[in-house]
Order: C-alpha cells, then sequence, then structure tokens
C-alpha cells in the first residue's frame, strides 16, 4: 500500500463528488429533510421522536454511503478506468482505502449536519457526546462503503446495483430494532437480526442517545460493526481483479 | 536512454484466450522489439484488443506465456514502464483534463511537469482545463493517450488510439509514436484501418486470432505484389486453406 496514492484516490472522488451537485444534495440534504419530516410527524409525541431519531442518525450515512459507493464503483468498472487503475503501480488497497476515506469524510459532515439539525433545533434527546455520536456514524458510513464496493461486483449496470438496495439493505432495515425492538422479534428473525450489521449500528447509537458514557456495550457494537466492515471490504478486494475474462 | 533490450521487449509464447467459452486466440507467438512501431492490424472482433489486454496484463488468459520487459505481463514491477489506452478511452468525465492527468500522475509517480508534457504531445494544452464531458470523441481519445504518456513508459500499448480522428492530427500522433519509438520505446498501436498500415515499421495482420503477416508494409507489398494493405490482405487470405474449425 502507498499512502500517496491512497490519497490521489480519495481527493480524486472528492473532487468529483464536489462537480456533481446532485448528488452532494442527496447526501447532505435529503438525510436533513427526512429528520425534519419526521420530527413533524411526531411534533406532539416528543418520546417517539426521541426513540426513533438515533436510529435514523445510524441510517443515514450507512444507506447513502452503500449507494453512491456501489453506483461509482460500478462506473469505475465499466467505464474502463478501474482497468487502468489496476494496470498502473495502484494496490487494491490503496483504491479501497481511497474510497473509505473520501466517502468516510463525507460521511462526517453529512452526521454532523444531520445531528446538529435533529439536536440543536429539533431537539431530539442524545445524551451522549458529540464526538462519540461522530464515530459511530463514521463507523456506520464505513460499513455502508465496504458492502456498497463489494456489491458492486455483482453488477452490470447501475439499475442493477441500485436493486441491491432493497434486497440486501431494506431487510436489515426492518429488523434493526426501529419498528419493534429486536428481542420482541419471532425467535428466527431474532437470530437473523442478531446476524447482520445494522442492527449493531442502530443499538450503537441507541447507546450514544440514551446514555452519556462509553459503554462495554458500546465497545461491542462498533467491534462488530467494524469487523464486518473489514469482511465486506476484503471480500471488495478479492473482486477487484487486475485480470478480467 | 539505454538500449541494451532493444529486442524481445515482448515475448509471447503460446498465447490461447477464450472469452465467454469462444477461443479468441489460439497458441500465438510474438516477438516485438524497442525502437519500432508495430501495427497491429485487422477487421473488428479478430482479437487484437484481446491480444493488447494480454500484453498488458489484465486479461485472463487459458494457455501460453507473455513476457514484458523480462517478467510476466502486468507484473507490480514493470507496471509503471507499461502504458496503456484502453480501446473506449478510460478517463474520468465529471473532472477536468489537467485533473485526469495529475492524478493518473500522482497513482504512477511521475514527475510534475509530465502533465504539460503529454498535454502538448498530444496537443490539448488549450483544452487543460475542460471538463472530458464537454469534449469530443476524438478529444478523448487523446486525453487517454496523454495518461499513458505520463511517466514516459519503456512500453506502449495503444489500442485504436487514432479512430475518429482528422487526418492531420492522425499523421501528428503517427509522428508522436515514431518520436518515442526513436527515444526507445516499443510501440504497438492496433487499428482497424488497412491504410495505417503504411506508417507503421512493422506489421502485423490479423483475422480470426492468427496472425497472416508479420513483416514491413513493403515487404508485405512486394510479397504479395499488391499495391496497397488492403489488396495483401484479402490475397493472403485468399490464398490460406480454410481455417479448420471444429462443429461446436
Ligand atoms: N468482454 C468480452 N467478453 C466476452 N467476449 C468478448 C469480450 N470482448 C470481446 N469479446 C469477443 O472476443 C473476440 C475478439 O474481440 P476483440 O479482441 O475485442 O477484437 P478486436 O479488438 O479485434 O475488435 C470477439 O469475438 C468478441 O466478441
Ligand atoms: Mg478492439
Amino acid at each position: 500500500m502507498n499512502p500517496k496514492i491512497t490519497v490521489a484516490v480519495a481527493s480524486r472522488i472528492l473532487r468529483q463528488l464536489k462537480r456533481d451537485h446532485r448528488t452532494v444534495a442527496l447526501m447532505l440534504v435529503v438525510p436533513c429533510v427526512l429528520i425534519t419530516l419526521l420530527w413533524w410527524m411526531y411534533v406532539d409525541r416528543e418520546a417517539v421522536f426521541d426513540r426513533v431519531g438515533g436510529p435514523l442518525l445510524a441510517l443515514f450515512p450507512f444507506i447513502v454511503m452503500f449507494l453512491v459507493t456501489s453506483v461509482t464503483t460500478l462506473s469505475e468498472r465499466t467505464s474502463g478506468t478501474l482497468e487502468r487503475l489496476l494496470a498502473m503501480p495502484m494496490g487494491r488497497l490503496d483504491f479501497l482505502c481511497g474510497y473509505a476515506i473520501a466517502f468516510g469524510l463525507v460521511a462526517v459532515v453529512q452526521s454532523m449536519l444531520v445531528a446538529g439539525l435533529a439536536v440543536g433545533v429539533l431537539g431530539l434527546d442524545v445524551r451522549g457526546s458529540v464526538i462519540t455520536l461522530g464515530l459511530v456514524a463514521i463507523v456506520d458510513a464505513l460499513l455502508g462503503t465496504a458492502l456498497g464496493l463489494f456489491v458492486s461486483a455483482f453488477a452490470r449496470t447501475e439499475f442493477q446495483a441500485v436493486q441491491f438496495m432493497p434486497a440486501l439493505v431494506i431487510p436489515q432495515l426492518l429488523l434493526c430494532g426501529l419498528f419493534i425492538p429486536r428481542d420482541g422479534l419471532p425467535q428466527v428473525l431474532e437470530w437473523v437480526s442478531d446476524a447482520l450489521p445494522m442492527s449493531y449500528a442502530v443499538d450503537a447509537m441507541n447507546i450514544v442517545t440514551r446514555s452519556t458514557d462509553w459503554t462495554g456495550n458500546l465497545t461491542k457494537d462498533l467491534a462488530i460493526v467494524a469487523a464486518w466492515t473489514f469482511g465486506a471490504l476484503a471480500l471488495g478486494a478479492v473482486t477487484l481483479r487486475r485480470r478480467t475474462a | 536512454m539505454m538500449k541494451k533490450d532493444v529486442g524481445g521487449v515482448i515475448r509471447v509464447t503460446g498465447l490461447r484466450v477464450a472469452r465467454s467459452g469462444r477461443t479468441v486466440l489460439d497458441g500465438l507467438d510474438l516477438v516485438l522489439n524497442a525502437v519500432e512501431v508495430t501495427g497491429l492490424l485487422g477487421p473488428s472482433g479478430c482479437g487484437k484488443s484481446t491480444l493488447l489486454r494480454s500484453l498488458v496484463g489484465v486479461q485472463q488468459v487459458q494457455a501460453g506465456q507473455v513476457q514484458v520487459l523480462g517478467e510476466p505481463a502486468g507484473s507490480a514491477s514493470t507496471r509503471a514502464q507499461v502504458g496503456y489506452v484502453t480501446q473506449t478511452p478510460s478517463v474520468y468525465d465529471n473532472l477536468t483534463v489537467a485533473e485526469n492527468l495529475r492524478f493518473f500522475a500522482a497513482v504512477l509517480g511521475a514527475p510534475h511537469g509530465d502533465v504539460d508534457r503529454v498535454l502538448s504531445q498530444v496537443d490539448l494544452g488549450n483544452e487543460a482545463t475542460h471538463l472530458v464531458s464537454a469534449l469530443s470523441g476524438g478529444q478523448r481519445n487523446r486525453v487517454s493517450l496523454a495518461v499513458a504518456l505520463l511517466g514516459q513508459p519503456t512500453v506502449l500499448v495503444l489500442d485504436e488510439p487514432t479512430v475518429g480522428l482528422d487526418p492531420v492530427l492522425r499523421r501528428d500522433l503517427w509522428g508522436l509514436f515514431h518520436c518515442l519509438a526513436a527515444d526507445g520505446a516499443a510501440v504497438v498501436v492496433s487499428s482497424h484501418v488497412m491504410d495505417e498500415a503504411e506508417r507503421c515499421d512493422r506489421l502485423l495482420l490479423m483475422r480470426e486470432g492468427q496472425l497472416i503477416a508479420d513483416e514491413t508494409p513493403a515487404g508485405l507489398l512486394a510479397r504479395t505484389g499488391t499495391a496497397d494493405v488492403e489488396d495483401a490482405f484479402l490475397q493472403l487470405v485468399e490464398q490460406r486453406t480454410p481455417l479448420t474449425r471444429s462443429q461446436s
């Protein structure tokens, strides 16, 4: 791995993003609009907003990064730029880490915006520190980036890439504890929920919103999400073949 | 420039490649030299891109060997010394020409002044700040070519770099290829347009995955007694006994 190349990849992605105003809007404005919508829905029931707001702060970075990464990496595969890069002295890890750094940074901005709005303006009750909240959001975003990189190998077109969202993300969304507490799920679904990474992302965010301290469970949840992220990155690295058919 | 390895910069032996279950190249042998512009000519679909991809080391191969600068094709140690232009321009649409070049220069570890050098080599100095998405197809091709020239590679593999360019530019680019070869590079250029043949030092004619000629353009015309390369190609094809193929 070569840090100069990694940084070059990351700054190139950010430069491309800067040109793409719609994507930036999708990533930064839409989550703010959604959380405001949620606040409005529960404007007379603050407790519900407090319960659902936390998980959403975990879900936005994950979902948005998953989508953006799967589509951008796919276009890198189909446009031939990936082939060209792999024919150059670029390690696969440079490529993957470049993406992770770029979208990790975007995730920080996104999370600070959404959390700032939710806590500062809409009155979401967050007991933990802002730094912890940002950290959890970054870890969630990196998980989304890693999974997005991985699935881009299995899509031929951008339309297919987007279809991975309902296939892979929505089941996790349903089972992550947002709709029913995870221990209230039917037994088999609870086991499934225990196996899915988003459950831990949401659990971690719930700890941050509900507790002032860094707890052992928070460490455990973050470790599980990080393990999933590294696993997906490793699988993603396998799909970045220098030689193709 | 060191001139020690003029012969055999690229050595291909018994190369066999199948794509989508169809054999594209079947036991191909080839030696390419430095200080030479080699043209790989043949109709669309004959396997030119597949062969060039094999030289660069991005093609899965079924059998045979491809050695580039003494290492297996695509080896980490030689990747910076091989410039490759894919058939469809592979640059980032939503970056400017200069931003593309600066990025690839950073990946290659090429010196900073290289960006300006390659811009003037492909005559895109005035378009440096333009977005690639706003360029014509021919200009995009030249951006892609400029990327391949970064870092002054000793092997240049160019897949149809002159397609769609106006005749003046095409002539200038062939002039550039000869300059690069004169500086010591091995330059391989593919084209499906037969009239580009006369501009090469050495000519490889390809048909259905087989090399049917490997000589100088003048040598080919003399041997076949024809006036142009298109006629020579026809003559070579008609002389040959039809390739025996399995019925599968
Ligand atoms: N990506 C691909 N997957 C499968 N088969 C391919 C692919 N690209 C080309 N082929 C097939 O390989 C053969 C040779 O193609 P190619 O090397 O691109 O020829 P040329 O560059 O001379 O036009 C053709 O029959 C083509 O259909
Ligand atoms: Mg081709």
